[in-house]
């Protein structure tokens, strides 16, 4: 598997990232590079083996459905570069 | 219900070119009745100030880790074995990865592989009878984004993340619905069996049970057309418009010539129009994968099976035994089984009695005042005693079915027992034939010349019975009365 400038370019604007386009490049190859050292894994033979998406499965607990948490308002909004009668304000977003 | 059940007729329309048949499969979102978020502990109350029911998990900050409402998980496996579902003892949580201000964490946490329910089945009741089998595909478990107000301030959006991480159920019906009445009836029966069994409150005007209903439409037994998919619809009146909009849309299309774009639309209930939602530049792409922070959902078949166990009667079965216990007519079943709270009155009220006439003065008398006035059977003001009193005094022959009326007028606005008001008020009806034989004479005697037209004219009979009836205020056992009048009359 090999990425090219316009996956790059893609990958980049889902991601949110801006990236100039001589950047485009250098990062496919970059990232080429990654890809190839990752497959190596190919190698390993996993036929019938479940894939494991965290090693902490030991740790699989539940919440009991109780409220534990949250009027912390104050807390939430404190970062927030624009509040407003305790919502956060953003530049207008309409689909 | 009855046993033999027809699938619905095939129903059309028609366009300027012939007929054409629309498909509709629906994803259901249904907000879980918890105390608690999936994956946090803030509260799930509806109206709270904005942002107070949030914490620091559903607001994405750096180092939370999400930890699963087992409560949530419990519903899922429930609305699964209530629509008679496979569930999956092995599932897990993925990342569907988007921007929006409302998503903080950037990805919503879903079930994209592996989903807790597989398939299942809903049966739609269309009219006595007739039913459409509507496949279920998958239920998942996934979490609520926030809320984004667009028209506070011209140059800015306003977040609320009180709904962030939230529980939902989507549900995803296979496109097993063929009509706008089918789509309405299958979001009615989910809603149904949803609240039967406590998994969710379905309360459409909250925004607890919102539904995407895909649309395409294609020439009857042809191939399937290229669907639209509308989102957020609200209601089941909504869901029953979009699907007809948006139908004659796509034909007006095919019928040019034209082509159906896939894509994302929204119904406009007040210009009742569908139209483009997302721009079409860039196909969504969610880079779904497993979410590294949660292990996989691992349920025991004894735990599934306790859930099973405890499982409440379901709207078909409860049907079905009101219709083979009481011998209610299948209509009057399903309209009483529609909620579980009108089943359990008219069960208290039917204990010992006739449950048809029950039945019709429920149904009839009390669910259209209730309907009348806006108010739940929960606020009715009359009880199930009142009702079993009134159908007790009209099946002894103590009060006729026109008075009955105004007795459940009385009680409707100043409540009482029913024998006690109908001896207090002189409503019992009177068969002393003596006194409704004096009360027909008087009429006859008065009235010579309508004696004689009524010889020829035998169904004038009736103004006899309408006059004696009034002159005894209505009082009167309508067949004795009947029965004399014909008699005097000498008419059959």
């Amino acid at each position: 598997m090999s990425v090219d400038a316009e996956d790059v370019r893609r990958a980049a604007k889902l991601a949110r990232i801006a990236v100039k386009t001589e950047e485009l490049e250098p990062l496919a190859a970059e990232l080429n590079g990654i890809l190839t050292w990752i497959e190596q894994l190919n190698e390993v033979d996993v036929e019938g083996v479940e894939p494991l998406t965290t090693p902490n499965v030991a740790d699989a607990r539940q919440r009991p459905d109780v409220v534990t948490d949250g009027n912390i308002q104050e807390k939430i909004l404190m970062n927030a570069p624009e509040t407003r009668e305790g919502f956060f304000v953003v530049p207008k977003v309409v689909e | 219900m009855s046993a033999a059940l027809r699938e619905p007729e095939p129903k059309y329309i028609s366009g300027a070119e012939g007929e054409w048949e629309v498909v509709i499969g629906m994803e259901v979102h249904a907000q879980v009745a918890s105390e608690a978020k999936l994956f946090s502990g803030a509260s799930t109350s509806f109206g709270a100030e904005p942002n107070a029911n949030v914490s620091l998990v559903d607001a994405a900050m750096p180092g939370m880790l999400p930890v699963v409402n087992a409560f949530c998980v419990e519903q899922a496996v429930r609305t699964g074995l209530g629509i008679a579902a496979r569930i999956n003892l092995r599932s897990g949580f993925d990342r569907k990865n988007y921007f929006y201000p409302d998503l903080p964490q950037g990805y919503q946490i879903s079930q994209f592989k592996t989903p807790v329910v597989g398939e299942g089945e809903v049966l739609v009741e269309l009219e006595p009878g007739v039913a459409r089998k509507v496949g279920v595909e998958r239920i998942h478990l996934e979490q609520d984004a926030g809320k984004s107000i667009h028209d506070l301030d011209p140059e800015s959006s306003f977040v609320d993340l009180n709904r962030s991480g939230v529980a939902l159920m989507e549900i995803v019906s296979k496109p097993d619905m063929r009509s706008a009445e089918e789509a309405g009836a299958y979001l009615r029966k989910l809603r149904t069996i949803l609240r039967y069994l406590g998994t969710s409150d379905g309360d459409m005007e909250k925004g607890n049970l919102r539904a995407d209903v895909n649309v395409s439409v294609r020439r009857p037994g042809g191939p399937l057309g290229t669907r639209c998919e509308i989102k957020n619809v609200n209601s089941i009146r909504f869901v029953m418009q979009a699907v007809e909009t948006e139908a004659r849309r796509q034909i007006a299309i095919l019928e040019d010539g034209g082509e159906i774009d896939q894509e994302t639309r929204l119904f406009d209930p007040r210009k009742l129009e569908t139209r483009a939602m997302r721009s079409k530049e860039e196909a969504q792409d969610y880079r779904y994968f497993p979410d590294p922070d949660l292990p996989p959902l691992v349920l025991t078949e004894a735990f599934v099976e306790g859930i099973r166990a405890g499982l409440p009667e379901l709207p078909d079965a409860k049907t079905a035994r009101l219709v083979a216990q009481y011998g209610v007519t299948d209509y009057d079943a399903s309209v009483l089984a529609a909620e579980r709270a009108s089943a359990d009155f008219f069960e208290e009220a039917a204990q010992g009695r006739d449950g048809k006439s029950v039945a019709n003065w429920i149904i009839n008398e009390l669910f259209g005042r209730l309907n009348k006035e806006g108010l739940d059977l929960a606020a009715s003001p009359i009880s199930t005693a009142q009702i079993g009193g009134v159908v007790d005094l009209v099946a002894k022959g103590d009060i006729s079915g026109k008075i009955a009326k105004d007795l459940f007028e009385i009680l409707w606005t100043e409540g009482g027992d029913p024998a006690a008001l109908v001896e207090a008020r002189g409503m019992r009806q009177v068969t002393d034939e003596g006194a409704i034989e004096a009360a027909v004479d008087a009429v006859i005697a008065a009235n010579p010349e309508k004696v004689e037209q009524a010889k020829a004219k035998p169904s004038l009979a009736g103004w006899f019975v309408g006059q004696a009836m009034k002159a005894m205020g209505g009082k009167a056992n309508p067949q004795a009365l009947n029965e004399l009048v014909k008699r005097k009359l000498g008419v059959e």
